[in-house]
């Protein structure tokens, strides 16, 4: 089915099933131990072998040599795989960094051998012992010095852009800000690490992982392998979180493939917690110069951005200026990005890629140019709101409502009792309030499903579609019962094996709009099939209760299927729409800080976000993907940074006691509101995704209430205290 | 982790026996931080002699005063003590400051003490560490350098001591007791447990080899305000940038030991003179002749603030 006009009203505006507030129906599995996740699948008939990962000790250079001969006689090892024995491998299509193979290092902890042993004690055990010559190079690892020399990349990458004249009007402007930001490498820090089983058959392999991307997976793992992709069955039903660390092929699915060729036997890989920080992707730092220029009555002339951050040769940026292309109006724009040559780990897409550095400073930005206006940040925003698209303004939204979830979230929040900086006190915690926008643009992909009618009238679903935490088993039976008028006790949803239907996957908050919408063109599929087999006409059948009707014959659903049932498979196509208009997601976060006057502690005392995200199909999984994205801000405002050493080239703090992640104690009350809305242009299910949204301007929030509580402006994230210290009042 | 041996002790003069008869063997308590240390084999002891069974996990008066504590009484048991929280309040507050619910209820007093340095260039067996590695060098220093120490460090090395419970036991002037293999024992105050790191940073304690350890014994209760302030960057489950153990009479004398900031519990008596001055000329003195990095030199002014909000609040 392809998606090319607005929708009109269909199955799903009935809302029996989807828009109410299930719990996950995955849930009970999850919590009594009972759903398997990639390193725990155990057939007690298989002898698994454990395979463990050795890294390279350098961030650049190349590998001369390698002596295994201790590992191999060390007890139970069966098997070591060197990265010279593989010799240089075919790189995925969606890597970019080498995961294996060849001498050559590009950054720390790189892959260059698997251990295989009977238990994963003795493989790790062994792994140490290997011995490693390296020729040593000097790499680059600094930012700052990179930025330098950075460079503009192709026009792929879309790095620039500009409207009106923006030099001019910012030099004319009588208001103007020209500040710069930062903010750090960041690490996706996810609980479950990077875990595999590869077990060949011939040459075919199975491969249970944690991946957010069947497909993309599967693609590249054939790749690396040198073998058919139609060799590879990869499955991944349940994944402890990936925050786009698991979209592309990872080292685990490809040393378990050579460790369980090299010993033949099924083997298990994980990779050790400081390799989920070097090994793997992050999500690079920036460096940002953001220039606005206003009228006196707050009206925005000239608003430009400018980013730069690094990566190894041939990656991507981190597009930290691509809100600032639509967020906000003004006649006169620029934006332009910078890549500059780093020798660090492969930086990569984490949650709100380029959306959440780069709000992270517009609104700071924003903050800072409301209060040299002496206009409320609030409604400096709404006098710049914009329904176009503001560099292309024959481009309209397709539908906007940030001035409504910034007015509704004044009221809930109380921000009219918001004081001037550094004025208000309670005891020791100097109190602040901070707002800012949340923008992020809404994207689809193209997304299959399949869905079965049994003759016990029990609906299943397949798709590859995975489910990282964020409830997409949830509501896809909602979809699926919505449309099949089934209670949602009688479907069954089965994801993440790459024999079903190739969906969208889990990342860029497309997952749930594109998949449920692939899973509404199967049941359309599915519906038509019923009909015919029932010889009603399709157009005025109505699935409701269980039952199938047409006038006034009323047929159970079951009986619909007969012996032996019925299919539907269809996959969601996309016209123009996204082209058309600008499809986009919008919200308010509201944040109160206390700032201890003597030890400059930020501790956050409570949080509101109101979204504007169109339909929201399930409240409980989208609140919990909410207050969850609130929690990571929480994280990324005030803790989290990986630490680069800058001589050696790697991040130094590459456990979960270095880089803090926010724990419960930091995170206060925290409330979501959504607006009741829907998005005709958006899918059938006019829907949008909130999993990105809820990231999006948290950390500004919390930074400008700091300021408000402080008085003290800290533009380079995180916001640790001694940034603030300095600025405080003389306690001693 | 390297294949190891394994023996369980009854008692402390077995365990200090069995060390003796073993070279290069760890006794293990909780284990919550020696089994990480194993597993990136930090630690590599070809021989382990588990000690929670030994029968120290009294907590008993002391007839003359000061209470004794068993060298397995576990962290949570030492907090909640009802005479502890009582008498000895500081050191139950620096206890629930630290680690988190699980660790503490598994962590030893002993263990607590021995706990090694979180200084991540430790952690890494790919980078120099002279504390891991003898004479290979310091990485930390031009590194990455915020939580590393700014006073008592030496040029091999710049790591802290991270306890928590250690900083108010110092505070209190507690004293550890041990027993050798040869069956003596001894009292080591808790000023002179900790050894700086010099030239040998891989030497942490006076502890001799095989040295056991029996208790930890406070002094009289000294009354006053006794307030822990920790120091740190999320709410729980995090190192001390800076902690300040405080006992402040109501005359406002008092006693100060930091943490954070140093290989050990960092306490000045001659700085304590001049606590009635305030924060500012005790964090002078107590702090006099630091050396910190660019990244840490903040710890610097953030004793003499957090000390000067403890001194606030302990006069309430």
């Amino acid at each position: 089915m392809q998606f090319d006009t607005p929708a009109t009203t269909n199955p799903i505006d009935r809302m029996k099933v989807v828009g109410k507030p299930i719990h996950r129906i995955d849930g009970q599995s999850k919590t009594t131990g009972r759903a398997k996740y990639a390193y725990e699948w155990h057939d007690a008939d298989i002898a698994y072998a454990y395979g463990y990962p050795v890294g390279s000790a350098i961030a650049k250079g190349r590998i001369t040599s390698m002596d295994t001969s201790a590992a191999k006689a060390a007890p139970g090892v069966l098997a070591v795989v060197t990265t010279l024995d593989v010799g240089d491998l075919k790189k995925g299509q969606f890597n970019t960094a080498s995961l294996f193979g060849g001498s050559q290092i590009q950054h720390y902890h790189q892959a260059i051998a698997v251990v295989v042993a009977e238990t994963f004690e003795q493989a790790r055990s062994a792994a140490s012992l290997i011995k490693v010559d390296y020729a040593e190079e000097q790499g680059v690892f600094d930012l700052e010095v990179a930025a330098e020399k950075a460079v503009k990349p192709d026009e792929s990458q879309q790095p620039d852009s500009a409207a009106g004249d923006f030099d001019a009007a910012f030099r004319a402007a009588p208001v103007t800000l020209d500040a710069r930001y930062a903010t750090p490498d960041q690490s996706h820090a996810m609980m479950e690490p990077h875990a595999s089983i590869a077990a060949w058959n011939g040459d075919e392999v199975t491969l249970w992982t944690s991946s957010q991307m069947i497909d993309w997976w599967r693609g590249d793992f054939a790749q690396t392998l040198g073998i058919d992709k139609e060799k590879v069955h990869l499955m991944s039903p349940f994944i402890g979180g990936g925050f786009g660390g698991k979209l592309f092929l990872r080292v685990d699915a490809v040393l378990a493939a050579f460790g369980a060729k090299a010993c033949g036997c099924p083997v298990k890989v994980a990779l050790p917690r400081p390799f989920i920080a070097n090994n793997t992707t992050h999500r690079p730092a920036t460096l940002q110069r953001i220039r606005i220029g206003a009228e006196r009555d707050g009206k925005i002339t000239a608003i430009g951005h400018e980013s730069w951050s690094g990566n190894l040769p041939d990656g991507s940026l981190e597009t930290a200026v691509m809100q600032t292309r639509l967020l906000y109006a003004g006649e006169n724009r620029m934006t332009a990005m910078r890549l500059a040559a780093l020798d660090l780990p492969e930086g990569n897409a984490m949650r709100a890629p380029g959306e959440a550095p780069g709000l992270m400073a517009l609104e700071i930005a924003i903050d800072e140019m409301a209060e040299k206006l002496g206009i409320d940040p609030i409604e400096f925003r709404i006098i710049n709101d914009t329904q176009v698209d503001p560099e292309n303004p024959e481009r309209p939204f397709s539908h906007r409502d940030l001035i409504g979830c910034l007015k509704l979230g004044a009221e809930r929040f109380g921000w009219d009792a918001r004081k001037a900086p550094a004025a208000r006190r309670e005891g020791n915690w100097m109190i602040g309030v901070g707002v800012a926008a949340a923008f992020r643009n809404n994207l689809v992909l193209p997304s299959g499903a399949r869905v079965r009618l049994g003759s016990d009238g029990i609906v299943t679903v397949e798709t590859d579609m995975t489910d990282i935490g964020t409830g997409s088993y949830t509501i896809i039976a909602q979809t699926a019962a919505e449309m099949m008028g089934v209670n949602i006790d009688k479907v069954a949803v089965q994801l993440g094996d790459s024999r079903f239907p190739v969906s969208a996957g889990s990342g860029g908050q497309f997952g749930a709009n594109s998949s449920t919408s692939g899973v509404y063109a199967a049941c359309i599929k599915l519906r038509e099939a019923v009909a015919r087999k029932l010889g009603f006409n399709s157009a005025d059948v109505v699935f409701e209760d269980g039952n199938v009707r047409s006038g006034n014959r009323t047929v159970p659903l079951a009986e619909a299927a007969g012996a032996d049932g019925l299919v539907g498979e269809d996959t969601m196509t996309w016209g123009d729409l996204t082209e058309t208009h600008q499809q986009s997601t919008f919200g308010g976060h509201f944040v109160e800080v206390g700032v201890d006057v003597a030890t400059g502690e930020t501790r956050i005392r409570r949080m509101l976000a109101v979204c504007a995200a169109g339909r929201i199909l399930n409240p409980i999984t989208a609140r919990s993907q909410m207050i969850g994205a609130m929690t990571m801000g929480a994280g990324g405002a005030l803790s989290e940074e990986l630490a680069v050493d800058t001589r050696r080239g790697f991040f130094v703090n590459h456990d979960l006691a270095g880089y803090e992640i926010a724990v419960h104690a930091d995170i206060p009350h925290q409330e979501v509101i959504f607006m009741d809305e829907t998005d005709p242009y958006s899918s059938p299910m006019k829907a949008k995704g909130v999993g990105e949204l809820g990231l999006c301007g948290v950390a500004a929030a919390i930074a400008n209430a700091i300021y408000n509580a402080t008085g003290v402006r800290v533009r380079d994230y995180p916001i640790t205290l001694d940034k603030l210290i300095g600025g405080l009042p003389d306690v001693a | 982790m390297k294949a190891f041996t394994y023996e369980r002790a009854s008692t402390a003069e077995a365990a200090a026996q069995a060390a003796a008869k073993n070279p290069g063997a760890k006794f293990i308590a909780g284990g919550t931080n020696l089994l990480d240390l194993m597993k990136l084999e930090i630690e590599t002891p070809q021989h382990l002699i588990d000690v929670n069974g030994t029968g120290l996990d009294k907590i008993e008066a002391i007839p003359e005063g000061g209470l004794r504590i068993g060298a397995m009484v576990r962290n949570t048991d030492l907090a909640a003590n009802e005479t502890v929280r009582r008498d000895y309040g500081l050191l139950s507050r620096a206890l629930v400051a630290g680690a988190s619910g699980q660790l503490r209820n598994k962590a030893t007093t002993a263990g607590n003490l021995l706990q090694r340095t979180r200084c991540p260039y430790f952690y890494d067996p790919n980078q120099p560490c002279n504390k891991r590695q003898a004479g290979s060098g310091c990485s930390a220093i031009g590194g990455v350098t915020r939580q590393l120490g700014v006073i008592g460090t030496s040029e091999a090395c710049i790591a802290t001591h991270p306890s928590d419970m250690a900083v108010a036991m110092r505070a209190l002037d507690a004293e550890v007791e041990t027993v050798k293999s040869d069956g003596s024992t001894r009292s080591i105050p808790m000023a002179d447990f900790h050894r700086l790191p010099g030239d040998t940073p891989h030497i942490e304690t006076v502890l001799e080899d095989g040295e056991f350890i029996t208790a930890v014994v406070l002094p009289k209760p000294v009354g006053g305000k006794q307030i822990y302030r920790k120091v740190r960057d999320r709410a729980s489950y995090a190192f001390a940038l800076v902690s300040v153990a405080a006992v402040i009479q109501p005359d406002g004398r008092g006693r100060v030991a930091v943490g954070g900031v140093a290989p050990k519990p960092w306490r000045m008596e001659a700085a304590e003179a001049e606590l009635a001055k305030g924060a500012r000329a005790t964090s002078g003195i107590l702090l006099e002749g630091a050396r910190p990095t660019d990244d840490n030199r903040f710890k610097i002014d953030l004793v003499e603030r957090t000390l000067g909000a403890v001194i606030a609040e302990a006069r309430g």
